[in-house]
């Protein structure tokens, strides 16, 4: 990976004492992911230009990570470790040679030429191939603001193919700027650019941020968005599992990777999530907790199942309340639940009320009777999850097999989907969803299943129900008939009758 | 179906006590503290089967005699008394247990597994125990304590027997406790070593007549009395008839059947099993106060006109007949309601209910009549269960039991299945005799077409258990012996299952991973045909095929015939499919899939394969191309990816090089490096693109099927792959357009000619960019010294590999460091995930209990997901 940075402040090559490197010689560096080259393929009076090549090891680079040969994380067995663009695109790993190698000129120091390190002089730097997540338009957000003129094109994923762009962008910064500050904003640009997960953290990153941030990323306009992206890969992602089996299926691993993954509609508009504040309340959200809620408090349950709890949005308004004497949170997703543990706090959760959570692993695809029993159960946002063939197996677990005295079950109304602006037409909520259905299409289902499965059911609007393509969320809520006390089947009923 | 208890046993005081004890029991010791218990437990029974509260009492408190811990010890014994109970062992309860209220919760414990409770009393004087604590140094009880659990034993001696145990047994004195000795009993349920062959005969319900026919039918002769009446039965072979209960009431001749039964049972021609009718007459005919109806009227008027001693022997016939059997060495077990696993051969008053009802759920149905819970769709157990007592228009076998009773006395018929051959013989009813409180027959009753009780049931028998799949588990595989899931690797596996897999029913198996040959050392390549050759010639293996890789994507295609209709309505367990490696449906679209296996049916139709192999559905191995078809995001966002910033960034980084260069810098070195790795860049997109081009719909899509996996009935891993390869080449006959031929030869790996022609022709092909091939052992599955031979080797081409190691692989320094690659992992975890997969094909072809197939299927997923180097 390479960057170069030119000047044409004259005498050009005065560029080596703000670089602490001399134009007359390449030289290396041993950095902690590779070798370091600084080289001056130009450097004449008026223009003098020098070159930071990082040579990475591969191989190295796998099993320095994992710090055994071979790996031993879960993260060194999956395709994506070994071929991957870090030899040749620009982040983080750039970004820590750079922040090696000219540690001294980001201080904005130079012994030979003082005052010149403190004055901006005309520079122009390139990077021929930046990784960079939102495309050139985002490589503008950040540049922009702090004086440089940019010029950055996206290139293509593969000539032959028609592919479209791949996440690299060719980029030409020009401005006049101190030699420091640029080396600052490089060092903090690459890492959040490329906003990716194979990154380095350690705890003093957030000093790193201040120190190199200093002077101007108080003033950014996107300052949040560039301290979440430095900041937001601490502690790599420990890629499961899951990952493995989707490449084994030669599938792309994130697309696995969405058990948490936030609903389409949940931001304003894609490419622009990153402006949202992580924790802004999602109206429509909160409004079908508050629907499931009341159904529950209306139906008097006690113990409380919610079914595909994910991460645990649910559950924390579960256990608020202390009339849920249990709550039982389940999902298909080991990660979800850990994720769920987290978020609760699980380990800090006072002994009373952690006394009134479990979480299970489960699926509603297969008979669970450790489900049985329970007064009320809670599929939110749940069966769209579910292929349609699979969905007479979540009707026999949760109807046949749980068989809480009341379900409730909330579902996107698909008609609801032209309100959304951002949302485009045909497309679905949220890339896991299976199907949308109709208000209609969502009754008779329901209907079918209330009267197969002896249930009494009500359908109830969530959010506004607007008068021509009805609310955003359908619910219903099954109530299992009152002839059938649902008890498990435990006593023998001496019928004669075979 | 005796359960009065036996009286209590005391043995005389001149004979050895001789203690008859049940298989299965818990037994209770009681006497007072110094009475022997001890010695005598450890006399007459194994270390292991003897738990006492005193060791107990160490075991939670570091000393026997802490009295404070003995709730705590107590709650430890009860717990190991219920494991061993739950698992099927015998065990003695060595504690005083001279109060009622201590003997009232093992009696408890007992039923509770459904176990026979025994006490065996040791009475000696109070003299004698005393003097046994006194020579105790470790024990130091007051004189009061002995005084005290003396009256207790004397209170409660009387009343051991109305406690609820089934054999009290006491010994009176020192004498007799010293000369007791014990016989096991076997349990009347207990008939294993009885191994058939038999004919199990559904409900009969006084359907005499046809009762006749089927035994005629089933080869039997009659033997009838002076007055013309069947009394017997016999088979020429020695066959046996095996009554399911229920012989009597609503038909036209309760006494003539029972005749008949009583006969052969009494010749040693029949075994029975009492039915909940049978139950009811004896208490009748007892004169206990039992409601008179559904058909036990009936059966009363005809006893009138028998003989009261008919009437008495039908009365003991009836009470004595045991509530189930298990037989053939526990491969078969017969009880009128069925019988879950966890009853089988054991002995309570649930056994026997549960054998004559069955279980209910407490809910009544729209005919009033209680809905019975389906207790066969979780059954799980190994032994095949035979069961009447619900009416079905057809046996069915669900998770390996069958119900026989096909109505008879409603207008079905009388059925039978031969044991072991497992065929069904079945007579038609004369009439309908009783109608049917709930409609049975198609078209019976008010205007239901068909049973929903029966449609419900059908789909349940789909329905998996999360204890089919979840936590630790162990598979038994015929080839490979059992293999272990790790609980962790299950918990990744539901994932995936429950949110991207197709329905189970349409998964009847997953292909397993395949090792490299070993590294070579042959410059510039990490793999090289030799080293296969040379694996296979180690395994004795002479004989082996190469197959071309094709680089698509791995797809399993379950072809039914049905799939011709391209008929989009039938429910998915009706549907073919074809899934990739992790059990997703190949195509996201619904319609293309219909196209595509509809236009595959149609090649294998035109094959003649259905007929050939006189089946209606084919499981196919294949390789689906082009990759680009299923990995299309993949090639994008990884491969493409790769390319791109590499084709970017390191021309670039020549152009700075040479322009320093011309300054006179000296970075030749880095100069040449680059652009070496300019050019393996270049190469790299060359090596994925090969593999990638735009499909629309059917159009640009090939299969490329090169083993046949399984049909109805039958398997084919013992064909050689000449027959599978074959097999493809017929497909692609009858479909040029979408099937393709896999190339290949055969090699004898003992001819380095053979070798060498093999390896020119691997070599030809992966230099034009072909993905390599597949060595296999042409016989097929094929056993070494250790078990199963790996069912193949892949060798894999230079090019291909920069896409699984990188573009710069090939640069000397990176190559050496990769040879260093450790394929003993990989190679188990294939073989574990053959013999699963082997294991899901015999299975699904013998049509095995779907959760059979799918606890193998399973596993495979979930070894998929061992961390394992993936380039491998």
């Amino acid at each position: 990976m390479l960057l170069t940075i030119t000047t044409t402040h004259v005498p050009a090559t005065d560029l080596g004492f703000l670089l602490h490197k001399n134009p007359a010689r390449a030289q290396s560096t041993s950095v902690s992911v590779g070798t370091a080259h600084v080289l001056y393929p130009e450097a004449t009076e008026s223009r003098c230009t020098a070159a930071l090549l990082l040579e990475v090891d591969p191989i190295a680079l796998v099993r320095g990570r994992s710090g055994t040969r071979g790996g031993s994380g879960p993260e060194a067995f999956t395709l994506g470790q070994y071929v991957n663009d870090r030899p040749y695109a620009a982040s983080s790993l750039l970004a820590v040679a750079l922040g090696r190698v000219f540690a001294s000129a980001r201080r904005g120091t130079s012994k030979e030429r003082p005052e010149l390190a403190g004055t901006p002089i005309p520079l122009e730097v390139a990077l021929p191939a930046l990784s960079c997540r939102g495309g050139a338009a985002m490589v503008e957000r950040f540049f922009a603001p702090l004086g440089w003129s940019v010029d950055a094109a996206p290139v293509p994923l593969d000539d032959a193919a028609d592919w479209g762009d791949s996440r690299y962008v060719r980029v030409r910064l020009t401005g006049t700027l101190r030699v420091a500050d640029a080396l600052n904003h490089l060092y903090v640009a690459l890492p959040v650019l490329d906003d990716s997960k194979h990154y380095w953290v350690s705890p003093e990153e957030v000093d790193k941020l201040l120190r190199a941030g200093a002077g101007w990323l108080a003033d950014h306009p996107d300052r949040e968005l560039i301290t979440r992206r430095y900041l937001a890969h601490k502690g790599a992602l420990a890629r499961q599992a899951m990952a493995r089996l989707a490449e084994v299926d030669d599938s792309d691993p994130d697309a696995l990777d969405d058990a948490t993954a936030p609903a389409r509609t949940a931001a304003p508009a894609p490419g622009e999530d990153d402006l949202e504040v992580p924790d802004r309340p999602v109206p429509l959200a909160l409004l079908r907790h508050g629907a499931v809620l009341a159904a529950l408090r209306s139906a008097g349950a006690r113990r409380v199942v919610d079914l595909g709890c994910g991460s645990g949005a649910l559950l924390p308004a579960l256990l608020a309340e202390p009339a849920f004497t249990e709550v039982v949170g389940v999902d298909v997703s080991a990660r979800a639940l850990e994720e769920a543990a987290r978020r609760l706090r699980l380990d800090r959760m006072p002994e009373r009320r952690r006394e009134r959570l479990r979480l299970l692993q489960g699926s509603l695809t297969y008979a669970d009777r450790r489900l049985a029993g329970y007064d009320a159960a809670v599929l939110m946002e749940v069966v769209e999850h579910l292929d349609p063939d699979r969905l007479p197996a979540l009707e026999h677990a949760v109807f046949a097999v749980a068989r809480p005295a009341t379900v409730i079950v909330t579902t996107p109304n698909v008609e609801h989907n032209v309100r959304y602006a951002d949302l485009a037409a045909g497309v679905l909520r949220h890339r896991d969803h299976r199907f949308e259905w109709t208000r209609r299409e969502f009754a008779s289902w329901v209907q079918r299943v209330a009267s197969a499965s002896g249930y009494d059911v009500r359908l109830l609007p969530v959010g506004v129900d607007d008068p021509e393509v009805g609310p955003p969320t359908s619910m219903a809520v099954f109530t299992r008939s009152s002839a059938d006390d649902g008890s498990t089947p435990s006593g023998v009923t001496r019928g004669d009758v075979a | 179906m005796s359960s009065a208890p036996d009286t209590d046993s005391r043995p005389s005081p001149d004979r050895a006590p001789v203690l008859a004890l049940p298989d299965l029991c818990l037994v209770v010791l009681v006497g007072i503290s110094g009475s022997g218990k001890s010695t005598f437990a450890r006399t007459h029974f194994r270390p292991t089967q003897v738990l006492s509260s005193d060791v107990c009492r160490g075991l939670v408190a570091d000393d026997e005699n802490d009295q404070a811990a003995t709730p705590a010890a107590f709650a430890l014994l009860h717990h190991i008394a219920a494991t061993r109970l739950r698992r099927g062992r015998l065990t003695v309860v060595d504690a005083t247990n001279v109060k009622k209220e201590d003997r009232a919760t093992l009696v408890q414990l007992a039923r509770d597994h459904d176990v026979l409770p025994v006490a065996v009393v040791l009475d000696v004087p109070e003299s004698v125990a005393m003097a046994r604590n006194a020579d105790r140094t470790d024990r130091d009880l007051p004189a009061g304590v002995l005084r005290r659990q003396r009256a207790d034993l004397r209170r409660g001696l009387r009343g051991l027997s109305r406690e609820g145990f089934r054999k009290v047994h006491v010994l009176d004195g020192v004498e007799q406790v010293l000369a007791a000795t014990i016989t096991y009993e076997r349990q009347y349920n207990d008939r294993r070593d009885d191994r058939g062959p038999f004919d199990v005969v559904g409900d009969v319900h006084g359907c005499r007549a046809e009762l006749e026919a089927l035994l005629v039918e089933l080869g039997y002769t009659l033997a009838r009395d002076e007055h013309a009446r069947p009394v017997d039965a016999v088979h020429p072979q020695g066959r046996r008839a095996l009554f399911l209960g229920d012989l009597v009431d609503r038909g036209p001749d309760s006494p003539g059947v029972l005749r008949l039964v009583m006969g052969m049972v009494a010749a040693g021609h029949a075994l029975a099993v009492p039915g909940n009718h049978e139950n009811k007459l004896v208490r009748a005919l007892r004169g206990r106060n039992v409601r008179v109806s559904h058909g036990l009227e009936t059966t009363l008027a005809q006893l009138q006109g028998e003989t009261p001693e008919f009437r008495r022997q039908v009365e003991d016939f009836c009470y004595g007949l045991v509530s189930h059997y298990v037989l053939d060495d526990g491969k078969l077990v017969v009880a009128h309601a069925g019988l879950k696993e966890s009853l089988q051969g054991r002995a309570s008053a649930r056994v026997r209910d549960f054998a004559l009802y069955g279980e209910t759920t407490g809910e009544t149905d729209e005919f009033g009549l209680p809905v019975r819970y389906p207790w066969a769709d979780e059954y799980r157990g190994r032994a095949t269960v035979l069961y009447g007592h619900t009416p079905v228009p057809t046996p069915e076998w669900v998770n390996g039991t069958l119900c026989l009773d096909t109505g008879c006395v409603f207008g079905g018929r009388l059925t039978a299945l031969r044991y072991p051959e497992r065929t069904l013989v079945s007579v038609p009813a004369a009439r309908t005799y009783y109608a049917p409180a709930r409609p049975f027959l198609p078209g019976d009753g008010p205007g239901s077409a068909a049973p929903p009780q029966q449609a419900a049931q059908k789909r349940d028998a789909q329905v998996l258990d999360i204890d089919d799949v979840l936590g630790k588990r162990v598979v038994e595989t015929r080839y490979g012996g059992r293999v272990t899931v790790r609980e962790e690797n299950a918990a990744a596996a539901i994932e995936v299952m429950s949110r991207f897999a197709l329905p189970p029913a349409q998964l009847l198996y997953l292909p397993p991973t395949m090792s490299p040959s070993a590294t070579t050392a042959v410059p510039g390549l990490l793999e090289h045909p030799a080293e296969a050759f040379a694996h296979y010639r180690a395994e004795g293996v002479a004989h082996v095929v190469c197959q071309e890789k094709h680089m698509g994507s791995r797809a399993v295609a379950l072809v039914r015939r049905s799939d011709l209709s391209g008929d989009d309505s039938r429910p998915p367990e009706q549907r073919g499919a074809v899934h990739s490696r992790t059990g997703r449906a190949f195509f996201a679209d619904r319609a293309l899939t219909g196209a595509f296996l509809a236009r595959l049916a149609r090649a294998v139709e035109t094959a003649g394969l259905f007929d050939e192999l006189d089946t209606d559905w084919l499981l196919l191995d294949a390789e689906l191309l082009p990759w680009s078809a299923k990995a299309g995001e993949l090639v994008r966002s990884q491969y493409a990816a790769v390319g791109a910033a590499a084709r970017a960034a390191v021309p670039a980084a020549v152009a700075v090089l040479e322009q320093a260069a011309a300054r006179g810098l000296d970075v030749s070195g880095q100069l040449e490096l680059q652009r070496a790795r300019a050019a393996d860049a270049l190469a790299f997109t060359q090596a994925y693109r090969r593999y990638c081009w735009p499909t629309d719909g059917l159009d640009g899509l090939a299969l490329a099927p090169f083993q046949v996996l399984a049909c109805e009935g039958r398997t084919f891993s013992d064909r050689d792959h000449a027959w599978h390869l074959a097999v493809g080449d017929r497909l692609a006959d009858a479909d040029p357009g979408l099937v393709r031929r896999t190339e290949h030869r055969a090699v004898d790996v003992t001819d380095p000619a053979d070798e060498a022609a093999a390896t020119a022709w691997w070599t030809a092909l992966t230099e034009a960019g072909g993905e390599g091939m597949v060595v296999k052992p042409a016989a097929n599955l094929v056993r070494g010294r250790k078990g199963l031979v790996q069912p193949g080797l892949k060798v894999r081409g230079r090019e291909y590999l920069r896409i699984v190691y990188g573009p710069d692989y090939t640069r000397p320094e990176h190559l050496e460091r990769l040879r260093e690659r450790h394929l003993g992992r990989k190679r188990g975890l294939a073989l574990r995930e053959y013999a699963l997969g082997l294991e899901a094909l015999e299975r699904a072809a013998a049509g095995e209990p779907l959760w059979r197939v799918h606890e193998c299927v399973f596993a495979v997923l979930a070894l998929e997901s061992e961390p394992v180097d993936p380039r491998l």
